[in-house]
């Protein structure tokens, strides 16, 4: 397990169709022990999809994915929640118990999961909303939440259990600066203090690529490039360059692809 | 919510719930006047017993004392077995009581009429009464009016 | 020409995909009962916002209906001289029919449409996957008690509403238009029998309960998970559940009278 060396999350030859559209085509991934790896691409590349596939909620086409050496896509229903007992998720938009306020949401996974006394139970959560600094909040209930808020009391009943792992579906859209930089240090603290690994899915660049060990480039299916932050915008891919700089025209162009645009303006003219 | 006040609450909507069952079983239905392990059964053969149904009550002098309980045909002599529940707080009908079917009102229910004998004996669970007469049907009552009409005129 | 028969072989292909998955919802929800005995205070809680507040509508509902029959019923009978029989009429009416069906149709667009949008909009937040992702099972969870709770409020609301109908009936036919208490009473229990009547009546809210709740937790959790989706699926719910009741209620009635 401390062994550095073998990845936590080994993925090997996965794809993944949607209807006829194929999401992925044969990703080969590896995300290291107690690294943040930030998974990164366009909108639409499947993103969150990838991170659905690796807490085991869709099955893929082709392909394994391993998790702490365990296959995921044959495991049993009992073993797969067995698994993701030990895997933590934050969703989009935290995805709160909207019937509970903050503690009792915090607490739900233990009480399902655990037979803990009451006493222990507050303590545990306690703990947990100290370390998003949302120990104040505790009363409220998610409608009453600010979006980063949400997050972060969503981020501590994703700890609640003491997970091996987290995984942030893009935990920074929609936020203003100063909750963007508070869940920037948020995921980082927490995993190396917990010593966690973490996936982040996101698009941001700076943000992500701030925190991040190694960044996966998603992109038509593909893992375009992979590497540290500095690699990628040194790389001698142009794709990576366009995606790493935000430049608006590259290899991604700009214009869905369409036919002559001076055509389809005569088109018009001629009926 | 609150939980105890959830409980409560769920706990008075419950106890409404079975109230109204209860009612409706106690004071809409049929289950206090009417309960098939309570009393004795006898029976009583009829020629005919048109219009009596399972359930038609039994009275005497007026008060119902029970209710047919089943109706049965008798193949060899062509009569309608009828057994009738007593209920139980009348034990002490004479033993040679007779039956009757009666109708209330013009068109009404037809029910058993049960007249006392003088009998020392009472009746005993599946005791049979003797004497009975059939209920009146009205095609029946009017044909033999118009034969009388008939026979009369032509004895002149 | 063509095109139509098409259309009609992918609406009968998705009428049987979706009665199948909703056959395998409810082995699951079925699946999940054992284990929502030893948590009965997650069943209470459904009670009280499936059942309690469904109470007064019910109620109301059921006054007035019982006072309609009362009025009507009386109208009628007066004609042939039978008003004593007025007890009998409004009781079966209730006992067999009303009860059971207006319950069920009231129940259907009270608390089914409440449990579906709330249902599909857990799903659209993504609470049922966050669910999954924390190893807990949301049928079981959210669905196994929502569902046990109507199996047991509809019987309880449809004996609510039958025997305010008959207290309605007698309000008006005692009350106001001078029937004979006692006979309206007394006839009443003459003709309504316990088992034929009140018991058949109860086994038809069972099971209307049993669909309508069966129906509203499916539509919920198969919603599409937008606020287009959920709204799509609550009016589903109760369409369906009301012709579902409907047609089911002249099935029982067929076999059991």
């Amino acid at each position: 397990m401390t062994d550095s060396a073998e990845p936590l999350v080994e993925i090997r030859n996965l794809s993944f169709a949607r209807g006829d559209r194929m999401i992925f085509d044969g990703i080969d991934m590896d995300i290291q022990q107690g690294k943040v790896t930030a998974i990164m691409g366009p909108s639409g590349t499947g993103k969150t999809t990838l991170l659905r596939l690796i807490g085991g909620q869709i099955k893929p086409l082709t392909g394994t994915i391993k998790v702490d050496g365990i296959e995921v896509t044959e495991l049993s229903r009992s073993a797969l929640f067995q698994l993701r007992k030990r895997m933590g998720m934050l969703f989009q938009n935290g995805a709160l118990l909207t019937d509970m306020n903050v503690y009792d949401n915090i607490a739900f996974p233990i009480r399902e999961h655990t037979q803990l006394s009451e006493k222990v139970i507050r303590t545990l959560v306690t703990m947990k909303l100290q370390v998003v600094g949302l120990r104040g909040a505790r009363e409220l209930m998610p409608s009453e939440l600010s979006g980063g808020m949400a997050r972060r009391v969503a981020m501590a009943r994703a700890i609640a259990l003491d997970p091996m792992m987290m995984m942030y579906d893009e935990p920074f859209t929609g936020q203003d600066p100063i909750s963007m930089g508070v869940l920037v240090r948020l995921i980082r603290e927490l995993n190396d203090a917990l010593g966690l690994t973490s996936i982040v899915v996101s698009h941001d660049i700076e943000e992500a690529s701030s925190i991040a060990d190694t960044i996966y480039l998603l992109s038509g299916g593909k893992v375009v490039a992979h590497g540290s932050a500095d690699n990628l915008r040194e790389s001698g891919s142009e794709w990576a360059k366009q995606f790493m700089n935000g430049l608006p025209d590259g290899p991604v162009p700009f214009h869905y692809p369409a036919n002559d645009y001076a055509e389809d303006l005569l088109a018009g003219a001629k009926k | 919510m609150n939980t105890r006040k959830t409980e409560i609450l769920v706990g008075l909507f419950i106890a409404a719930g079975l109230l109204a069952l209860f009612m409706l079983a106690m004071k809409v239905s049929n289950l206090n006047v009417y309960n098939s392990d309570s009393g004795y059964e006898i029976t009583a053969n009829f020629d005919d017993i048109s219009g009596l149904k399972i359930k038609s009550p039994v009275t005497m002098a007026g008060v119902r004392i029970g209710r047919v309980s089943d109706i049965q045909f008798d193949s060899e002599t062509f009569e309608a077995v009828v057994k009738i529940r007593i209920e139980s707080q009348y034990k002490t009908l004479p033993k040679d009581s007779s039956a009757s079917i009666y109708t209330a009102g013009l068109l009404g229910e037809k029910y058993i009429g049960l007249e006392p004998g003088g009998d020392e004996e009472n009746l005993q669970q599946n005791d049979k009464l003797k004497l009975t007469q059939s209920s009146l049907v009205l095609e029946k009552l009017i044909s033999r009016f118009v034969d009388s009409f008939v026979d009369k005129s032509s004895d002149k | 020409m063509l095109d139509f028969i098409q259309q009609l072989g992918r609406s009968g292909f998705d009428f049987f995909q979706r009665l199948g998955r909703a056959n395998i919802l409810f082995a699951h929800i079925l699946g999940g009962i054992p284990g929502m005995l030893v948590r009965i205070p997650l069943v209470i809680q459904q009670i009280l916002s499936v059942g309690v507040l469904s109470l007064l509508i019910i109620l109301v509902s059921g006054l007035f209906v019982g006072m309609v029959l009362g009025l009507q019923g009386y109208n009628t009978l007066v004609d042939f001289g039978a008003e004593e029989s007025l007890g009998v009429m409004v009781a079966l009416s209730l006992v067999r029919e009303l009860g059971p069906v207006v319950s069920a149709l009231l129940f259907a667009g009270r608390a089914g449409s409440a449990l579906t949008a709330e249902i599909g909009l857990m799903k659209a937040t993504e609470q049922l996957s966050a669910m999954e992702m924390m190893a807990i099972d949301p049928i079981r969870r959210v669905l196994t008690p929502r569902f046990l709770a109507g199996f047991i409020s509809m019987p309880l609301l449809a004996a609510i509403f039958s025997a305010v109908g008959v207290l309605g009936g007698h309000f008006v036919g005692v009350g106001l238009l001078g029937v004979d208490e006692g006979a309206y009473w007394s006839q009443m229990q003459d003709s309504v029998d316990l088992y034929d009547d009140i018991y058949n009546g109860v086994i038809k809210s069972l099971v209307f309960g049993v669909v309508v709740t069966w129906i509203a937790v499916f539509e919920g959790y198969d919603a599409v998970p937008t606020s287009e989706g959920v709204s799509r699926a609550t009016t589903r719910t109760v369409v369906h559940s009301s012709l579902a009741v409907l047609g089911l209620d002249f099935i029982l009635t067929a076999i059991m009278f």
